[in-house]
């Protein structure tokens, strides 16, 4: 009987399992100070980067196009944070740099956690050779510097915002295989899977309705450490000149073109964009402390 | 100590098949991708067909996928990286040129975060829940949503252009490097054996701000581990009893308490060394640091296959033999744990 519940549904009750964890968090959402302050600064990163894209009056000057500013000019009352070599405003600048981080950081996180999450299950939920095959793999994948396999990917796949997505969430895939795979090993060994196998439910069944939902907790935490590490990452490729072609506004280039600067004592170039990537990091680093307190309470006691 | 040597065995055999997982990935993906060494070595400049199908000859790109790498992995396992597109240099004797600045760059970078990254932790520890202690945590959160890169041009524009303090880049100041003549390629090691003081000095001075940088990141993560590490142990039945003992407070925290949380620290260490290798991609390229991080974007650019592969593979190998010393480490500092 099981094996012919639609497949939809099994979906739908993943969602549903989300959903109801996250309005569970809601409740606790009130003491939860950590958590409250790192989506509040995550959302007003979100809007004011939209906003600064796509409403014109937005930002006090026009980020790419306004060039009647004094050249190299420190912080003033009309540009707050001083004004770039080509005579653009760095406060309207930064406003609107954040659009190829977040992009590429949630776009990067949600290819790494399917591919990741997905073939986690399967490896640790069949085992065998499959299993010790895909770990080898993702061990060594694992293993290597992050970073440095990503600017190889990134340089191979060409500049840009896909292919940045692309190798940002490569790296991270064994981030969420290892931890999806850990929780598959345990269900598997439990009775009630057994019993479920025993009524004759498919494997896939068994997967989405019940080795899924049990990762979802772990996957939340780790996604949002996730996303803290990824909005660096995406600087950091970007500054390396691998983000969005100029004119574009974007942190990490901006500050490399702050760089050139930096001779001549131009610390606004450089320290305004950083202090953005710092802040967006932040919000998403106490987000992921906020989800690991909630999901494991017995680490907010001991105050890791 | 048999068994110790039997898990050494054990754990380099696990190495290979890694290293080989990896080696295939960066080999495939090198040509799948459109965009080859033959372009990048032309630079854009307008060439005929054949002389294009010449320079892939040359360089071995026009042979079947499956010879090159073959041909390939014969090379490695007998010790032969390759030689460079560009250069025609052996890639493995670039590597080593290269490989003392890193290691240098590495070592004190981990020194650093280390010293203060275990300080801070440590303080915060003892002063649990005290102003002390929220601001070092603050700090620590701080310093790992911190770009690498950014932190470095910052202490650049403020240590090195405003203040003096420290030179801006490279290894070496320009006047004095035309008479130091490194042996070892470890610049402080070879400042020490020309015995000069004014060496000595600026090669200290140019290693100031790139380890800063690389160690900074780190940092905070150890004195988080460190603090929660101690906070736990000091919890521990042990522990009262020594204090019930008698026994001074300094003795406790730094001889009872210590050793047991230095433990889980210790695993933190070698973990990091990973993310402390990216990190030094970037500490490199801002600080025109000569390493082996520099060196693979370099060849990234060019297209260089060999060179690529070649660093990667290395850098592998390294991470690998760390994470085996760290493994064997704890075994020292943790005599419950056999291997």
């Amino acid at each position: 009987m099981p094996s012919k519940v639609p497949r939809s549904f099994l979906f739908a009750r993943i969602i549903d399992s989300v959903l109801t964890r996250l309005t569970r968090g809601r409740h606790a959402l009130r003491h939860q100070t950590i958590l409250k302050i790192g989506l509040a600064i995550v959302i007003t990163f979100i809007v004011v980067t939209i906003l600064a894209n796509t409403v014109p009056g937005f930002t006090p000057y026009d980020p790419v196009y306004y060039r009647s500013a004094p050249r190299l000019q420190g912080p003033s009352i009309h540009h707050w944070m001083g004004t770039d070599q080509l005579q653009r405003d760095v406060f309207s600048r930064v406003l609107a740099g954040g659009k190829a981080s977040i992009i590429v950081a949630f776009g990067a996180v949600m290819l790494s956690m399917t591919i990741g999450s997905a073939l986690g299950w399967i490896s640790g939920y069949f085992g065998g050779m499959l299993d010790r095959a895909l770990s080898l793999t993702m061990d060594a994948i694992y293993s290597f510097p992050s970073m440095i396999l990503a600017i190889v990917l990134v340089a191979m796949f060409g500049a840009g915002i896909g292919p940045m997505i692309i190798a940002v969430g490569v790296v991270y895939i064994p981030t969420y295989f290892r931890v999806t795979r850990a929780e598959a090993l345990q269900v598997r060994e439990s009775t009630y899977v057994e019993a479920v196998r025993a009524l004759g439910a498919s494997n896939s069944r068994i997967i989405l309705r019940h080795v899924a939902p049990n990762t979802v907790n772990a996957i939340m935490a780790v996604s949002s450490f996730n996303l803290a590490d990824a909005i660096l990452t995406v600087a950091a490729l970007s500054f390396l000149g691998f983000g969005l072609p100029p004119p574009a506004p974007d942190w990490g280039f901006d500050i490399q073109n702050g760089q050139k600067f930096l001779q001549s004592g131009s610390w606004w170039l450089i320290t305004f964009p950083g202090v953005m990537i710092i802040a967006l990091s932040l919000g998403f680093g106490l987000i992921g402390e906020g989800i690991s307190d909630l999901v494991n309470p017995k680490r907010k006691r001991k105050r890791v | 100590m048999g068994g110790i040597t039997r898990y050494i065995i054990q754990r380099l055999a696990l190495t290979v098949p890694m290293l080989l997982i990896l080696l295939t990935f960066v080999f495939l993906i090198l040509r799948i991708v459109p965009g080859g060494p033959v372009e990048a070595m032309l630079g854009g400049r307008n060439v005929s067909q054949e002389q294009k199908q010449e320079m892939a000859h040359k360089l071995g790109l026009d042979r079947p996928l499956y010879v090159q790498y073959t041909s390939y992995l014969w090379g490695i396992i007998h010790g032969d990286f390759g030689t460079s597109f560009r250069t025609s240099q052996p890639v493995l004797t670039a590597l080593f040129a290269h490989f003392p600045a890193t290691l240098e760059l590495a070592f004190w970078g981990m020194m650093f975060a280390f010293i203060f990254g275990f300080g801070t932790g440590l303080i915060a520890a003892i002063r649990a829940d005290t102003p002390i202690d929220h601001a070092v945590r603050v700090f620590h959160i701080g310093s790992f949503a911190t770009p690498l890169f950014w932190l470095g041009l910052m202490l650049q524009v403020f240590f090195a252009v405003k203040l003096h303090w420290f030179p801006v880049a490279s290894r070496i100041g320009g006047r004095l490097a035309f008479s130091f003549h490194p042996v070892t390629g470890f610049y402080l090691i070879d400042a020490f054996l020309s015995r000069d003081p004014k060496i000595i000095a600026d090669v200290a001075k140019h290693l100031v701000l790139p380890a800063v940088t690389l160690g900074f990141a780190q940092a905070g993560l150890l004195g988080r581990m460190t603090r929660a590490s101690m906070l736990e142990v000091l919890d521990a039945d042990y522990i009262t009893t020594a204090r019930a003992k008698g026994v001074l407070e300094r003795v406790v925290i730094l001889i009872h308490a210590l050793r047991n949380a230095l433990i889980p620290i210790i695993t933190v260490f070698g973990l990091q060394f990973a993310i402390l290798m990216g990190g030094a991609v970037l500490t490199e390229t801002v600080f025109s640091w000569p390493g082996v991080a520099q060196f693979l974007v370099r060849s990234i650019e060019a297209r260089d296959f060999p060179q690529i592969q070649g660093s990667v593979v290395f850098i592998a190998i390294f991470i690998s033999v760390i994470n085996l010393i760290v493994d064997i480490f704890y075994s020292v500092i943790d005599p419950r744990v056999r291997y």
